[in-house]
């Protein structure tokens, strides 16, 4: 199977939406001219034209609330916020029309729409470096994809614009360069499916988006001596499927969760919540979250290199937890 | 410029307005059916038969009258929180609209949006908007998507002067600019925002001026002229459906009733309110559909009366209509797919 970066697989999948459905349009900040300021869009302008790639002000709200606007009336926009820290300024459309507008009215009204937007950081400071995926997987009305591989990252775009839903798909800055197997043939993913990456008998570790790759280090670390972790990716944060954390706990009896969010309110604490609710008995330890250091993000190198779990602190939280 | 339907006894040489008896009695039976309709909402919330918040449309009815006169029916409309004037006005059920305040199953919107959010997508209405200036960058991508499409219909949003001072007004009204999309917004200016007077909280007190931010056409009208407002709304959607760009209307109005129920309305004298009273936009239509021999006196009498009836009529409708069924809370949050 070809070899593709999580750049080109969600270049491909809105290229091809895009072609298929003359209703896909995209607008945001530096999509058209610049082509895209982490290089999605590249091309698109001179290929689509200026009437389905639509550069925008520096206007976030605007950008949501027209996406939205355009959604109800018949297109499929996908609106591009540069990062996922400028969707503060577009809240209020997200979370009261965008999350709001199916049931308020009755089902009367649909709003396909999405909102592609990386999470990452990389001595960019406090407000540029943030993870808001349980912000919005807080929400009845929305629906909130986190793709952590290539082949995920398109089989689950290419769904979201299919959607008759707002779907909040979040992507990671440091993880466009990476490559994983992409086929050419044309293919979709469902959403609201966890995945298991990783076999193993030891202990379960739930994670996504990047941290699903320092999950996966850490287990091939710890397989060398003898410990087998099963990695589980949410892929969707909303819904949520649990069926295969379940189904891994139930042979493992221990929980491990990995996010690059805060813990406190976290995507983990939810996943905790459910495990220690709906398998209680199972447990053999108690379930354990690893997250970012509960500070605003520093901008020192040094200082920023501390703020998150990687492949050795996991490893050794799993050793606790075996031991 | 539309020409009235060739049915229509054109009163415009006889008496100089373009206005036939047909519509210049329809648009008094609308706003008049507003008005009862809201006086008999303030009665049903006085006895805890409505919930939440009341926002009364009393005093400004020729502007949501006026407007979808000019408007087609096909036109788009998006409104805020103070909205069902605009839904009467477009000739939805009385009774529809009586039973969503209610929190009925027959309700517009099956009893989940109530008195804020009232909409009947069918008709293009979008619905009602309770976040001040929220709807209007919503508004500005129903334009695209009627641009985008190639529809020759305009949207109407409507929002009140304190909207102007969001910063949804701005993004929302400079991106519909930029595009040139088919969109005219109407404020309704009725010079408080809850208890605050504009001129204390705006840098510009002149909402029509506020287009030159976008260096688009800007007017400011009567409100309480029901044939004012038709004739600008009309020019205005003429020129927005052809090209013209986005557009904005200041319609002067001022509301009869306090912002929501339980207002104490310190920020205003009696005599203000009063005075107001004697610019009433239905009995200043009344007048002039009487001084321009468009109707008889016991014909408008006979119109109030079945009004009246009508609206009767709504609240038995809503008063016995179900509650939403209890499954009903778990559905329609997604699509089903």
């Amino acid at each position: 199977m070809p070899q593709k970066t999580y750049r080109d697989a969600i270049r491909e999948a809105l290229r091809e939406e895009m072609i298929r459905d003359e209703r896909v349009l995209i607008m945001g900040e530096e999509v058209g001219v610049w082509g895209g300021t982490y290089a999605v869009t590249r091309g698109f302008y001179g290929e689509f034209g200026d009437k389905r790639i639509l550069d925008t002000p520096i206007a976030e709200e605007a950008i949501v609330g027209t996406a939205i606007g355009a959604a109800m009336g018949g297109l499929r926009p996908v609106a591009e916020l540069m990062t996922i820290n400028f969707s503060l300024v577009a809240m209020d459309q997200i979370v009261n029309n965008a999350a709001k507008i199916h049931a308020m009215f009755g089902s009367q009204a649909r709003v396909p729409l999405v909102i592609r937007t990386p999470a990452g950081w990389g001595q960019l400071a406090a407000t540029h470096s943030q993870s808001f995926e349980a912000w919005f997987a807080h929400l009845p009305g929305l629906i909130v994809v986190m793709p952590g591989t290539p082949y995920d990252a398109k089989g689950l775009l290419k769904a979201a614009i299919r959607s008759d839903n707002p779907v909040m798909f979040i992507e990671h800055a440091r993880l466009y360069g990476v490559k994983g197997e992409v086929p050419d043939e044309e293919y979709t993913l469902p959403i609201g499916v966890s995945d298991m990456k990783r076999h193993g008998r030891d202990v379960t570790i739930v994670s996504y988006s990047r941290m699903l790759h320092v999950a996966m280090g850490a287990a091939s670390d710890l397989a060398k001596a003898g410990i087998e972790c099963e990695v589980i990716d949410l892929r969707t944060l909303r819904p949520l499927d649990m069926a295969p954390v379940y189904e891994s706990v139930e042979k493992t009896h221990r929980a491990l969760i990995v996010e690059e969010d805060w813990t406190t309110c976290g995507m983990g604490a939810e996943i905790a919540a459910r495990i220690s609710h709906d398998r209680f008995d199972l447990l053999d330890v108690p379930v354990e979250r690893m997250g970012q250091v509960e500070v605003p993000m520093p901008y020192a190198k040094n200082l920023e290199e501390l703020m998150f779990p990687d492949e050795k602190s996991v490893a050794q939280k799993v050793r606790e937890m075996v031991a | 410029m539309a020409s009235p339907s060739p049915s229509r006894v054109s009163a415009e040489d006889a008496a100089g307005i373009d206005v036939g008896a047909e519509e210049a009695l329809d648009w008094f039976r609308k706003m008049s059916l507003i008005r009862r309709f809201e006086e008999r909402s303030e009665e049903a919330y006085g006895q805890g038969k409505i919930g939440g918040f009341l926002h009364l449309y009393i005093g400004e009815e020729a502007i949501a009258v006026g407007a979808m006169a000019a408007l087609r029916p096909e036109d788009d409309v998006i409104t805020h929180y103070r909205d069902h004037g605009y839904v009467l006005a477009r000739g939805i059920d009385p009774k529809r609209v009586m039973a969503e305040l209610y929190g009925k199953a027959t309700g517009l919107s099956k009893g989940k949006g109530g008195s804020m959010h009232m909409a009947d997508v069918r008709r293009h209405l979008w619905g009602g908007y309770a976040i001040v200036g929220g709807h209007i960058p919503l508004a500005t991508g129903l334009a695209l998507a009627n641009q985008y499409r190639k529809l020759p219909q305009v949207v109407a949003c409507f929002f009140g002067e304190g909207a102007t001072n969001t910063g949804s007004f701005y993004s929302g009204l400079n991106l519909a600019a930029v595009w040139k999309l088919p969109l005219i917004a109407i404020v309704e200016n009725n010079r408080y925002g809850m208890g605050t007077a504009f001129e204390r909280v705006s840098a510009i007190g002149d909402v029509y001026r506020k287009a030159s931010a976008f260096d688009i056409p800007g007017v400011r009208i009567d409100g309480n002229d029901v044939l004012a407002v038709r004739d600008a709304v009309r020019r205005m959607a003429d020129r927005s459906r052809t090209g013209g760009g986005p557009q904005l209307i200041e319609a002067m109005t001022y509301r009869f009733r306090g912002h929501s129920m339980g207002d104490p309305q310190r920020y205003r004298t009696k005599e203000e309110v009063e005075e107001a009273k004697s610019r009433d936009p239905i009995i200043r239509w009344k007048r002039t559909v009487l001084e321009n021999d468009l109707a008889m006196e016991d014909e408008l009498r006979k119109i109030g009366d079945e009004v009246d009836a009508e609206v009767e009529e709504a609240v038995r409708f809503a008063e016995n209509s179900p509650v939403p069924d209890p499954n009903e809370l778990y559905n329609d949050v997604l699509v089903p797919e």
